[in-house]
């Protein structure tokens, strides 16, 4: 079975894996990071946004053999020394989660909106979150979340790891 | 006031589990040694299993074995049941197809269970599933709900005409004397659209056997763990009662589709036990469409009679509900109990009978999805009035004026079982209209039109039954459980609280509101309290949650055991303070002799409880307290929607411009999270009404929406933000904390408010969901009615 070897959160780790290995399933299955989960089989919940070289990406649509050499970054590695990322704090300050399920792939995809685009409007962010289904929060929170974080990353900003 | 206590929007304190990726759902635990199942499912909507050859997957990588119907039964493995008995109008029982949990002689949807492969790993699991021969002889499908009777094939071939029961509510003779004298009467055909729950968790099971205890520990992704144990036990003989643990840990949502029980979860069970090692199945999504239970279904005539100035005299429906291929676990009180005597609405209705025939079709079961016969209802009866006043020339805001139910009328006795509790309907309805200015529509509706827009606004105004449930009423209707809750409070030797709750939370924030709620009553800070639930093994036998249950039933029982901690608090601190029990006043936490300084906190209480160094001699040690609460009535929430919407009428798109809700809850303990389930209620009700359709293949019997590429799931920019604000609130006297319930209304009110909007924007009513093409056909034959002949 081939090897893969990349860096997830900061931290190398490498694995063999069956060629048709996700990345998704290299992450739960091989690394035990379960945050990261698997909502449907179509890559339309985004339940599995990871980001992958600094972009959001589904992570049940991409090989683990396609991430040789790449840097991961997944729900487990945002907070810092057990401070919540301001994204992670506006989710929980805003109600921007019921069931959890669907939030760290939220969470991860509002990371990428807000590092492209630090001053959304709300259809912006509306649109933005295509990819990402929820089924509990009817959205209005969510949105409320990533307005907010956005606001206080404006003002404080984070320092690059 | 007490630091987030009840009524304080307080941010919940599961979240940090959460938004940090350490939820623990059952996908997340790996036992050492599991092997992985995958089912086999039919291909075919209706058809005979000829034969099942194992020996095509011999051999194969990591099989360790193949499952059949045949081994189940075999085994003694019991088939599902429906817990709850209807019977039809002419006094015989409901005809219950037998519900394998893996199918033996003929599949009945696309979906139904043949097999099990279990194998080391899932890639093998899933490549041996793949692998195995299953020759069928195929079948004619029932698909269509509104012939099913006359469909020549028989889903179940003892149950004749596809009818499980043609049941009645209400006094037929007075319907049809009012009907005779009325004014006026008004009918609607209506289609209530299935629905397919779609919790964004996929159902999951992790079964491990310990033949040194002989007990079966079963992880599974359930709304109610004690249900599921009762009756895998009883019915289905997966273990006795006592030796089978059912832990539902974090839970992805339900929404109804995680309440019932289903053949895998015991198939995984019984698997687990036979080959001595844990099994683990988890859903694919195109699989959740497949086999999760569906919702909804239904298709009804409606007639309301009126007199002259708008006044209801009389509403009769006539409902056909799909049940599916087999009957789940609640399938039959859906359409019946949950559904009719909701059909009162917010409204004086003299007369009301209702009849309900259900049928068997090759699709997915259909059983309880958020809301569960009250949608339904509530979209008959909205529909019809707006339909009244559209007839009349009455405003649709004064004709439900005209008809509410008045607030000095409860308890208010519906002609349809319901004894409502209280409510102030037009209070709410008026503030409604307030806040979206519906004094102004017209203005907004020419300046649309201006635009080459149509502008309708549309109310919805509904009635909901919660806190299922009395007992004893549910029972005489049918039930076969009692519908009480559980808590028990436990106090530890250094003042903290673990509370420990028959209910299940999976998105409600139970953690945040019963810790509130503790932290109110008895007062200990909020952050010494530990809310635990889903576990058979440590949590006090409970009904779990649904039906909007778990404040008004739940949280009143965890009410009733923290004052049975006082009591007993009550008791030591006399003792220890020398003072007579009569004269111990508790407040915030504190234990004090009436108008003295002498005083003991409720932790130093529990210390001497657990240390009894000085103790009353005739009391036992130790600070716990259990409860169980049953209802002596149903609760019965309220509220009006408004809903303002926009219609494209080159597109037939329809966007939503405003929405208002008005909820009367009673007594709410957290008005964020309150909040946060009005919003998603109501989606899941836009999403009813504008998107979502499981549409099958009226030949084939095929699921043509199996996957959220077909299926509309509502998406961040299908809808809007939401002002949501609650009524004053007529707390209900159902219990003591005054909560009635908050899970389902958005579900249940809005498809009403939104099809009235469209209805009112493009002239005709459409059905749901009011998709682009739908809404443009409709425009087309209102506007141009030469064009469409």
């Amino acid at each position: 079975m081939p090897r893969v070897v990349m860096r997830v959160n900061g931290k190398e780790v490498s694995g063999e894996v069956e060629p048709r290995t996700l990345l998704v399933e290299f992450l739960r299955e091989h690394l035990g990071l379960t945050g990261t989960h698997v909502g449907c089989d179509t890559s339309q919940c985004g339940c599995c946004v990871v980001h992958l070289d600094g972009r959001s990406v589904k992570s049940c649509t991409v090989l683990a053999v396609q991430c040789e050499g790449a840097e991961v970054l997944t729900i487990e590695g945002l907070a810092r020394n057990g401070e919540l990322h301001p994204i992670q704090r506006a989710f929980h300050e805003c109600h921007g989660l019921q069931c959890g399920f669907c939030t760290p792939g939220m969470i991860m995809s509002a990371l990428e909106l807000l590092q492209r685009h630090p001053a959304p409007t709300e259809p912006q962010v509306r649109a933005w979150l295509e990819g990402n289904l929820c089924r509990c929060t009817g959205y209005h929170n969510i949105v409320r979340a990533i307005l907010q974080a956005a606001e206080e990353m404006r003002q404080a900003p984070r320092p690059a790891a | 006031m007490v630091e987030k206590g009840i009524g304080q929007a307080v941010p919940r304190k599961e979240d940090r589990r959460f938004v940090t990726g350490r939820g623990r759902y059952v996908d997340d635990i790996r036992l050492p040694g599991q092997a992985w199942a995958v089912f086999v499912r039919s291909p075919h909507a209706h058809a005979r299993i000829r034969r099942v050859d194992k020996a095509s997957v011999e051999g194969m990588p990591g099989v360790l074995a193949v499952f059949t119907g045949a081994d189940a039964e075999a085994d003694g493995i019991g088939p599902l049941i429906c817990g709850w008995m209807i019977h039809s109008r002419d006094g015989t029982p409901m005809k219950v197809g037998t519900h394998r949990v893996l199918a033996t002689d003929k599949v009945r949807y696309v979906g139904d269970r043949v097999a099990c492969v279990v194998a080391e790993t899932l890639h093998q699991a899933r490549d041996a599933a793949e692998a195995l021969v299953v020759e069928y002889e195929e079948l004619p499908a029932v698909v269509d709900l509104a012939t099913a009777d006359e469909a020549p094939a028989l889903v179940h071939d003892d149950i004749p005409g596809n009818l499980c029961y043609d049941w009645e509510l209400g006094d037929r003779a007075a319907v049809e004397e009012a009907f005779a004298k009325a004014a006026r009467v008004v009918s609607v055909d209506l289609v209530n659209n299935r629905l397919v729950p779609n919790a964004l968790e996929p159902r999951a099971a992790l079964a491990a056997y310990d033949p040194g205890r002989d007990e079966i520990t079963l992880y599974l992704t359930s709304q109610n763990p004690h249900v599921h144990r009762l009756v895998m036990s009883a019915f289905n003989n997966i273990a006795p009662e006592h030796k089978l643990r059912v832990v539902a840990p974090d839970v992805g949502g339900g929404f109804g589709s995680k309440i019932f029980i289903y053949g895998e979860e015991c198939v995984v069970a019984w698997a687990a036990r036979k080959l001595g090692r844990p099994v683990k199945w988890r859903e694919e999504r195109g699989e959740a469409f497949l086999a999760d239970a569906h919702g909804r279904d239904h298709v009804t005539r409606a007639e309301l009679a009126v007199d002259a100035d708008g006044r209801f005299l009389a509403l009769r429906v006539d409902t056909r509900a799909n049940l599916g291929a087999y009957m789940s676990t609640f399938s039959s009180a859906v359409p019946t109990y949950l559904y009719a005597p909701l059909l009162s609405g917010q409204y004086r209705i003299p007369a009301i009978h209702a009849r309900v025939r259900t049928y068997y079709t090759n699709t997915t079961p259909v059983d309880a999805y958020r809301g569960a016969g009250r949608p339904e209802a509530c979209f008959v009866v909205e529909t019809l009035v707006d339909a009244a006043a559209r007839a009349l020339g009455i405003d649709r805001a004064e004709i439900r004026r005209r008809n509410f139910i008045p607030p000095d009328a409860f308890p208010y006795q519906t002609p349809v079982v319901m004894t409502y509790d209280s409510g102030d309907y037009r209070t709410c309805l008026d503030r409604a209209l307030e806040l979206a200015d519906y004094a102004g529509f017209e203005r907004r509706r020419q300046e649309a039109r201006a635009r080459g827009r149509l502008r309708g606004i549309g109310i919805g105004c509904y009635i909901e039954a919660c806190g299922i449930a009395p007992s004893q009423a549910a029972i005489s209707l049918g039930a076969g459980v009692g519908l009480w809750e559980s808590a028990e409070v436990r106090f530890t030797h250094t003042g903290k609280v673990q509370v420990y709750t028959g209910t299940h939370t999976h998105g409600q924030g139970h953690e945040t509101t019963f810790s509130q709620l503790v932290a109110e009553t008895l007062g200990v800070p909020f952050e010494d309290v530990e809310v635990i639930h889903g576990d058979t093994a440590t949590t006090p036998v409970g009904m779990g949650t649904y039906g909007s249950r778990s404040q008004a039933v739940g949280g009143e029982a965890l009410l009733r055991a923290c004052h049975k901690i006082i009591e007993k608090g009550r008791k030591i601190a006399a003792h220890l303070l020398e003072a007579s029990e009569a004269d111990i006043e508790f407040e915030a936490g504190v234990f004090r002799v009436k108008g003295t300084d002498r005083r003991k906190t409720i932790q130093e209480i529990a210390f001497a409880a657990y240390v009894p160094a000085s103790y009353p001699a005739d009391l036992e040690p130790g600070l716990e307290a259990s409860a169980f609460f049953d209802p002596p009535n149903f609760t019965f929430p309220s509220g009006t929607y408004v809903c303002e919407v926009e219609v494209d009428p080159e597109t037939g798109r329809v966007r939503i411009e405003k929405w208002v809700a008005v909820d009367d809850f009673g007594r709410i303990i957290n008005p964020l999270i309150v909040e946060g389930q009005v919003h998603g209620g109501l989606v899941q009700g836009i999403g009813q009404a504008l998107l979502e359709h499981a549409v099958y293949d009226r030949e084939s019997g095929q699921l043509l929406t199996g996957s959220f590429m077909d299926y509309a799931m509502p998406r961040a920019d299908d809808v809007p933000s939401f002002t949501v604000e609650f009524a004053p609130g007529s707390p209900t006297p159902s219990n003591t904390l005054g909560a009635k319930g908050a899970g389902e209304a958005g579900a249940i009110g809005a498809p009403a408010a939104l099809m009235n909007a469209i209805w009112d924007a493009v002239g005709t009513r459409v059905e749901m969901p009011a998709t682009p093409e739908r809404v443009w056909r409709a425009i087309r034959q209102t506007q141009m009615p030469q064009a469409a002949e």
